[in-house]
């Protein structure tokens, strides 16, 4: 099988990686950058657990082939923390104990980001509606929408 | 599986029609991807077009907006003068998918997908939409409604695909709206959708309507009778109830997990006649 050069930019650091055509990017982080933050859950664009950003767009990476990633630029939950200091919504997450057992939230974390990024200062439907499309089948989602709006207030300042 | 991604419009129509095996054209790939995940489809060649000079731009040309097969949702809820001139089209888009899938999906995708249940489909035939395809023959345009022949079937010729929809400018004291029912508020599928759109005198007269309903018949459904009741009325309780008489009537749906063919029939009605209600207020009145 003919594999692809792909040239990307992946949190800040150029990448470059070989891939089959039909190998989706999420496969590509995991099994090739080794960058397992990003969880498969569904594999079908339902459940949101890969989500991260592609050229700023919030997208399930599940749903694009690395084929596609070619001069694209990447952000994913590991390009989130300044290194050891945890990115705002990282830290409300803990202090509202906004996770359980954790695969959805990397994908969760990189969908709040996203909003934050183009409302800092969304009202509770608005963060439900964005995050319609990150399942969480243990919080029941009260937990989380609170730990997006308390980081959003102490990001707005 | 081979993977192209074309520089042209001329180029992908190339690759597409040269191929004996099966292909399939990527723009947003929420339906592609997920058929072959899922195995539906194997293709043997994917013809990337978002490379297409243009095919990602929404432009203002003379007398009708320009948007690119490969232009996503979430472009297409961002453009303050899309949401302006057909607020339905644009509601009928947004209602698609999460935020993550309105990064990525497309309007002609929907289109090509073929459901009868694509929600940006009767908008986008109330507004008289077009799209414009690139072929081996050359380029063609055809109305929207001309695309879906059959579930999951189009009547695009090999070596044929969309390159993008054109949305003619409304007149003054026009507008539209999009209705469906689901039984989520997120992230569901349409059991029943209708689209109007209106243009009214400045008085509140209808002079022109367009009724359309989704999922209620093997394609999208244009209910002539319907439009024609509109024309003339000031949308009054009388004229309103025939309507959706008239939708009620056009309706030949099928019984499936997500409605029966009496459930989906009713609706119609109660939906066609909410969105005229909405598309008349959008209007001015």
């Amino acid at each position: 099988m003919t594999q692809v050069h792909i040239k990307t930019n992946i949190n800040g650091d150029s990448i470059e990686f070989l891939c089959g055509p039909e190998e989706t990017l999420l496969d590509v982080l995991r099994d090739k950058l080794q960058l397992t933050g990003t969880k498969e859950g569904c594999g079908t664009g339902d459940c949101g657990a890969c989500s991260i950003t592609l050229d700023g767009k919030l997208v399930c990476s599940c749903l694009v082939l690395g084929a596609e990633a070619d001069n694209s630029k990447i952000t994913t939950i590991e390009g989130m923390s300044d290194g050891e200091k945890l990115h705002p919504l990282q830290q409300k997450f803990l202090d509202h104990a906004a996770l359980q057992c954790g695969i959805c939230t990397p994908g969760i974390l990189v969908a709040a980001k996203a909003l934050l990024e183009k409302n800092g200062n969304p009202s509770e439907s608005e963060v439900r509606y964005w995050l319609a499309g990150n399942l969480c089948r243990c919080t029941g989602y009260d937990k989380i929408v609170r730990a997006v709006m308390d980081a959003a207030k102490e990001m707005r300042g | 599986m081979r993977y192209v991604a074309p520089l042209s419009a001329e180029e992908a129509t190339n690759f597409l029609f040269s191929e004996n095996g099966v292909s399939r054209v990527l723009a947003g790939g929420t339906d592609v991807l997920v058929q072959m995940k899922s195995g539906i489809v194997e293709p043997d060649l994917i013809v990337d077009i978002k490379k297409i000079p243009g095919i990602r731009e929404i432009t203002a040309l003379d007398g009708f907006y320009r948007i690119g097969a490969a232009v996503s949702g979430s472009e297409v809820k961002d453009n303050y003068d899309l949401n302006k001139m057909v607020p339905g089209v644009v509601e009928a888009l947004d209602l698609i998918g999460s935020t993550q899938i309105q990064g990525r999906c497309t309007m002609v995708g929907n289109l090509c997908n073929a459901s009868p249940a694509a929600d940006s489909v009767p908008a986008l035939v109330a507004v008289d939409a077009v799209v414009n395809i690139v072929g081996p023959e050359g380029k063609r345009s055809c109305k929207v409604e001309a695309i879906p022949i059959a579930p999951g079937k189009t009547s695009l010729k090999r070596g044929e695909f969309i390159v993008s929809v054109d949305i003619p400018f409304r007149e003054n004291f026009s507008s539209d709206a999009y209705l469906r029912f689901t039984p989520r508020t997120e992230m569901d599928i349409a059991v029943v959708s209708a689209a109007v759109a209106l243009t009214m005198s400045k008085k509140g007269v209808c002079e022109n309507a367009k009724v359309v309903l989704g999922a209620v018949a093997p394609t999208v459904k244009i209910v002539d009778k319907a439009s024609k009741v509109l024309i003339g009325s000031s949308l009054d309780t009388a004229t309103i109830d025939k309507l959706s008489q008239l939708c009620i009537d056009a309706c030949s749906p099928i019984s499936d997990k997500r409605g029966t063919i009496e459930f989906r029939t009713d609706v119609a009605g109660v939906l066609a006649s909410r969105a005229a209600k909405i598309a008349y207020k959008r209007a001015g009145f």
